[in-house]
C-alpha cells in the first residue's frame, strides 16, 4: 500500500512539468517568430528552390516514366508488361532479390553481433572491409566475379566441379546482387546495437543465458526494426542493380536477363515504349518500397 | 574470507587498472568499493563477476579460485550500473529470466519471482516493462533480478549513480536493510564517500589501481593510513607547513598535514567560554551551510575550514578569535 | 602469505557473451567467400601485367578521357548537390509546409528507382525533343549525350547522399545555440556562416565525398544520357564493359584498378577529416 502511495505522489509531482515545458516552447516560439519574421521572404524563396529543384529532377523523371509507358495506350502497355520475356525477368529479378536478402541478412545480424558485442583486435578494420561493396563501381563488381569464375578465371575449375556456370548465368547474376547489396543490412543494425551498449546482453550472460537465447530474447527485439529497414534499403538495391548484373548476366534473353536488363535491351532495339512499360513495373516498386521506407522509419523512431 | 583477491593485476592499453590489488572480505559482510572515479574500482567488481580477466593473479571465492570458471558459474548476482534490465521483457520476465536460464520449473519460478516482488514492494507492477518504472523501482528489479537465482555473492555497480539526490537516500536505507535481510554478501562500487560510509560494514578505499586502506567506516575516519584517505574520506584542510601552528612544532619528517574541521574549536570575543592558549586567528569568510555554520579562519598564512553550531555567538568576518586544535593527522608522503 | 604471483594464461577469446567463434566464424567466411577472395582476383590478375603494360593501357588516349570525364562530371555533380543538399535538408528540417512528409521520403527515390529507369528517363527528357532539352535546344544547347547530361545523371544519383548526411545534424543542432548568437546580435547571415555552417560542414563533406564516389563508380543511370561518343562523352565504367565485350581482361583489370584506388583515396580522405572534425564536436 505504502507503494502504491509512492507512485500516486510522483505521477502528482509529474504532472505540472508538461505545463512547464510547454510554456518553455511558447517561449522559445515566440523567440523563432521574432527572429523569423525578417526571414519570411528566405524561407519562401527557399522552399520554391527547393520543391523545384526536387520537381525537375526527381518528380519529372517518374512522369516521363508514366506517360511515355501509356503512350501507345492500354492495351500496348499491358502487352509489354505481361510479354512472357518480362515475366521471365521479373522472375528472375525476384529470385536474385530473395536470395540476395535471405544471405545479407544472416551475415548483417552476425557481423553486426560480432562488431558491436565483443571487444578484438581489428574491429576497425573488419567494418572497413564490409563497407568495401559501397565504394566499388557496379561494373568492377561484375568484373571481379569474370576475373575469378570467367574463362581465364583461376576458379573456373571450381565451378565447373560443381556442375554450374556462373559467368553469363543465373548463379552469376545472383552473386553480382548479393555483392553490391553486401553492406546494407550490416550497417543498418550496427548503429543500434552499439547505442544499445552490451550489459543487458552481459546481464543475461552471467545469469547463464546461451549465446542463442541471448540474441533471441534480448538483442532481436532491438533491432527488429533497424533490421527490417535494413532489408527494405537491401531490396531495392537488390531489383535494381544494373552495372554489375549487366556485365555478368551475357544478355540471355529469358535466361540470365533480370528487370533492368530487360529494359535496357528494349530501349536499345527501339522498343521505347514497351522499354517505359516495363519500368513502370519497377517504378511501381520503387515508389512501394519508399512508402515501406517511410513507415518503417516512422515505427524505428518512436 | 569469503572472496579474496591476490595480486591481481590488470591493464587496458598500457594504462593500470590494477596494479596488485589483494583484500579479502568476510563472509555476510556488505563491502564498499570506495574511489574516484578512474581509480579502478569498478574493474575489481568486473573482475570478480568474471566480465574481465586479470593478467596476474588470482581470485578466490569460497575457496576456489574462480579465474578460469565463467561469470555465470560462479554463482554470483551483478546489478549494473544502469541495471541493465532486458527493455523487451516485463518486470516478472527480467526477474523469472535467470531461474528460466537454468530451466527451473515454472509453478516455482512464478513463486520465487511474486516472493521477490514482495520482497521489493513491487506485487502490483509485475507486467510493467522497464521504461515505465521510475528510477528508484527500476533499481529495485535490478536488485530482485540478480537475487532471484539465490546467489552466494551480490556485486553492486554504482547502484545509487543513476538514481537523483532526493531518492538515493531512501534507497540506500532500503538496500542496507535489504541486504542484511537475504544475508548475502555485497560489494558494492561507489565513488560517493557519504554512501560508502552509510551504507558499508567495510570499506576499501582505491585509488590509481591500488588499495589504499581497509577498514570499517569509523577506523577509515579516524585513522586514515595515507594522505590520499584523509583528503577523500570526511572533509578537511591540508597543510603543507603545519611547524607553524603552535603546539604542533613535532620534529617528525611529515610533507603534509591534514585537518578535520572537527578538530578544530574557534573562540570569539562574545563567547560563554574563553581560553587563555589557543593561536590567534582571523575570521575571513562566513557561510551558512543549513545545520552549521563553515567558517574560513586564517592562521598567520594558513587558512583552515571550521564548523560551528548555529547556537553559539556567530563571528563576522575580519573578528579576531581565539583558534584550538584538537588532532592533526600527518603524512610523509 | 607466499608471495608468489600466479600468471594466468590470458585464454584466446574470454568474451563473456557466449557465442564469439560461431559470430565471427560466420562473419570472416561470408566476408571472404563474397568480397574479399573475388577482389583479390583484381590484383591477381593485375600482377600479371608488366608496369609497361599496365602504364600503356592506363594511359591510353581514350582511357585517360574517360577517367577525365567520370571525374570532373562526378566533381561537377558533387559540388552541386553539396550546395542543394544544404538548402533541401535546411528546408526540410526548420520549415513547414504542405507534404513536407512526402517531400521528405521522395529524396531518397534515386536508391529506390532501378539505374537503368532513372538512365532512360532522364535521357528521354534531355534529348532535344524531350520535354526539357527541347526548351534548351531551342538556345541551342544540346544536354543529352554531352557531358552536361551526364552531370545531370550523377546529380539524380548523388542527392540522397548529401541530403541524409547533413539532416540529423541540423536536427541535432540546438535552436538554443543560434538564439545566443541571434541575442548577441548577429544578423541572419551572420549566423548561418559563422555558426550553423561550421556545424554541418563535415557532414556536408561526407555528403560530398559519398556522392562523388557513386557518381565516379556509376554506370546504370549514366550510360544511356552520355551517348558513349569517345574521347568525349565515354565514362571509365564503360571503358571496362566495352574491353570485357571484347574479351580484353586485362585492360579491364588495368582500368578498373585505378578507378578503385581513386575511390578508395577519396573514402579515405573523407575518413581522415572526419575523424579531425568529430574531435571538435564529440566533446
Amino acid at each position: 500500500m505504502a507503494n502504491k502511495k509512492a507512485f500516486h505522489k510522483k505521477e502528482s509531482r509529474s504532472k505540472p512539468l508538461p505545463a512547464e515545458t510547454d510554456t518553455l516552447t511558447e517561449i522559445s516560439k515566440v523567440i523563432e517568430q521574432k527572429h523569423n519574421t525578417g526571414s519570411k521572404k528566405v524561407e519562401i524563396c527557399l522552399i520554391v528552390i527547393s520543391l523545384l529543384f526536387l520537381f525537375v529532377m526527381l518528380l519529372l523523371p517518374l512522369l516521363v516514366v508514366v506517360i511515355s509507358a501509356l503512350k501507345d495506350g492500354f492495351t500496348a502497355y499491358m502487352n509489354a508488361v505481361t510479354d512472357s520475356y518480362t515475366i521471365k525477368a521479373l522472375t528472375l529479378t525476384i529470385l536474385a532479390t530473395v536470395i540476395a536478402v535471405v544471405i545479407n541478412t544472416v551475415f548483417g545480424i552476425f557481423a553486426a553481433w560480432t562488431i558491436s558485442k565483443y571487444h578484438f583486435r581489428g574491429k576497425q578494420f573488419l567494418v572497413s572491409l564490409i563497407d568495401i561493396p559501397f565504394a566499388i563501381s557496379p561494373v568492377i563488381a561484375g568484373l571481379i566475379f569474370i576475373l575469378t569464375f570467367g574463362n581465364i578465371g583461376w576458379a573456373k575449375g571450381l565451378a565447373d566441379l560443381l556442375g554450374t556456370k556462373i559467368v553469363f548465368a543465373v548463379p552469376g547474376v545472383v552473386i553480382a546482387t548479393i555483392f553490391v547489396t553486401f553492406p546494407f543490412i550490416s550497417r543498418e543494425i550496427l548503429p543500434v546495437l552499439n547505442a544499445q551498449g552490451k550489459d543487458e546482453e552481459e546481464a543475461a550472460a552471467l545469469m547463464g543465458a546461451s549465446g542463442f537465447k541471448i540474441f533471441r530474447k534480448i538483442t532481436f527485439p532491438h533491432i527488429k526494426w533497424a533490421l527490417l529497414y535494413g532489408i527494405i534499403l537491401c531490396s531495392a538495391r537488390a531489383m535494381g542493380e544494373f552495372g554489375a548484373v549487366s556485365v555478368l548476366s551475357g544478355r540471355l534473353r529469358g535466361k540470365t536477363t533480370t528487370l533492368p536488363l530487360h529494359v535496357e535491351i528494349l530501349y536499345n532495339e527501339f522498343n521505347t515504349t514497351a522499354a517505359f512499360a516495363v519500368s513502370s513495373i519497377l517504378v511501381i516498386l520503387a515508389v512501394l518500397i519508399l512508402i515501406a521506407r517511410n513507415i518503417v522509419e516512422y515505427k524505428k523512431k518512436q | 574470507m569469503y572472496v579474496e583477491l591476490k595480486h591481481i593485476y590488470k591493464t587496458f592499453d598500457g594504462f593500470h587498472a590494477s596494479d596488485d590489488v589483494s583484500f579479502g572480505i568476510q563472509k555476510g559482510n556488505l563491502v564498499a568499493l570506495l574511489g574516484p572515479s578512474g581509480s579502478g574500482k569498478t574493474t575489481i567488481l568486473r573482475m570478480i563477476a568474471g566480465l574481465d580477466v586479470p593478467n596476474s593473479g588470482e581470485i578466490i571465492i569460497d575457496n576456489v579460485v574462480v579465474n578460469d570458471i565463467p561469470g555465470s558459474k560462479r554463482g554470483i548476482g551483478f546489478v549494473f550500473q544502469n541495471y541493465a534490465l532486458f527493455r523487451y521483457m516485463t518486470v516478472f520476465d527480467n526477474i523469472a529470466f535467470g531461474l528460466e536460464v537454468q530451466k527451473v520449473k515454472k509453478p516455482v519460478i512464478k513463486n520465487r519471482v511474486k516472493e521477490l516482488l514482495k520482497l521489493i514492494g513491487l506485487e502490483d507492477l509485475g507486467g510493467r516493462y522497464p521504461n515505465q518504472l521510475s528510477g528508484g523501482q527500476r533499481q529495485r528489479v535490478a536488485f530482485a533480478r540478480a537475487l532471484a537465482p539465490n546467489p552466494h555473492l551480490l556485486l553492486l555497480d554504482e547502484p545509487f549513480a543513476a538514481i537523483d539526490a532526493k531518492v538515493r537516500k531512501e534507497l540506500r536505507t532500503w538496500l542496507r536493510e535489504m541486504i542484511s535481510q537475504v544475508g548475502v554478501t555485497s560489494i558494492f562500487v561507489t565513488h560517493d564517500q557519504e554512501e560508502a560510509i552509510e551504507v558499508a560494514d567495510e570499506i576499501i578505499v582505491t585509488n590509481k589501481g591500488k588499495v589504499e586502506q581497509i577498514g570499517t567506516p569509523i577506523d577509515i575516519y579516524h585513522n586514515p593510513k595515507t594522505l590520499f584517505v584523509a583528503q577523500f574520506i570526511g572533509q578537511s584542510t591540508i597543510i603543507n607547513n603545519h611547524r607553524t601552528l603552535k603546539d604542533f612544532n613535532v620534529n617528525e619528517d611529515c610533507s603534509a598535514a591534514v585537518l578535520r574541521p572537527r578538530n578544530i574549536k574557534l573562540f570569539g570575543k562574545n563567547d560563554a567560554d574563553s581560553i587563555t592558549g589557543g593561536q590567534n586567528g582571523t575570521v575571513v569568510d562566513t557561510s551558512f551551510r543549513g545545520d552549521y555554520m563553515e567558517i574560513k579562519v586564517k592562521i598567520d598564512d594558513i587558512v583552515l575550514i571550521a564548523f560551528r553550531d548555529l547556537e553559539e555567538p556567530s563571528l563576522s568576518v575580519g573578528e579576531k578569535i581565539k583558534v584550538t586544535i584538537k588532532q592533526l593527522h600527518l603524512f610523509s608522503e | 602469505m607466499q608471495q608468489q604471483i600466479v600468471k594466468v594464461k590470458n585464454k584466446k577469446g574470454i568474451h563473456v557473451i557466449p557465442g564469439f567463434s560461431l559470430s565471427m566464424g560466420v562473419t570472416i567466411t561470408l566476408l571472404g567467400l563474397i568480397v574479399l577472395i573475388p577482389l583479390a582476383s583484381i590484383a591477381l590478375t593485375a600482377s600479371k601485367l608488366s608496369p609497361m603494360e599496365f602504364f600503356k593501357i592506363v594511359t591510353d588516349k581514350q582511357v585517360v578521357s574517360g577517367y577525365i570525364v567520370s571525374l570532373s562530371c562526378a566533381l561537377i555533380a558533387a559540388l552541386v548537390n553539396s550546395v542543394f543538399g544544404v538548402i533541401l535538408a535546411w528546408v526540410l528540417v526548420r520549415y513547414d509546409f504542405p507534404c513536407k512528409r512526402i517531400v521528405d521520403g521522395m529524396i531518397e527515390l534515386p536508391f529506390a528507382l532501378p539505374t537503368a529507369v532513372a538512365g532512360i528517363a532522364l535521357t528521354s527528357l534531355y534529348v532535344d525533343k524531350g520535354w526539357i532539352g527541347g526548351i534548351f535546344a531551342q538556345a541551342g544547347i544540346e544536354i543529352a549525350y554531352t557531358s552536361i547530361g551526364i552531370t545531370i545523371a550523377m546529380i539524380f544519383i548523388g542527392i540522397p547522399f548529401v541530403v541524409r548526411s547533413i539532416q540529423p545534424v541540423l536536427e541535432k543542432l540546438d535552436n538554443e545555440y543560434e538564439e545566443a548568437a541571434a541575442i548577441l546580435g548577429a544578423s541572419r547571415r551572420r549566423i548561418f556562416f559563422k555558426v550553423i555552417f561550421p556545424e554541418i560542414f563535415p557532414a556536408m563533406l561526407t555528403g560530398f565525398g559519398l556522392a562523388l564516389a557513386r557518381g565516379i563508380g556509376e554506370y546504370g543511370s549514366v550510360v544511356f544520357i552520355a551517348g558513349n561518343i569517345p574521347l568525349k562523352t565515354q565514362i571509365a565504367p564503360l571503358l571496362i564493359v566495352s574491353k570485357l565485350e571484347q574479351y580484353k581482361y586485362a585492360d579491364a583489370t588495368a582500368i578498373a584498378l585505378i578507378l578503385l584506388i581513386i575511390s578508395f583515396l577519396i573514402l579515405l580522405l573523407i575518413n581522415i577529416i572526419q575523424v579531425r572534425t568529430s574531435k571538435y564536436t564529440n566533446s
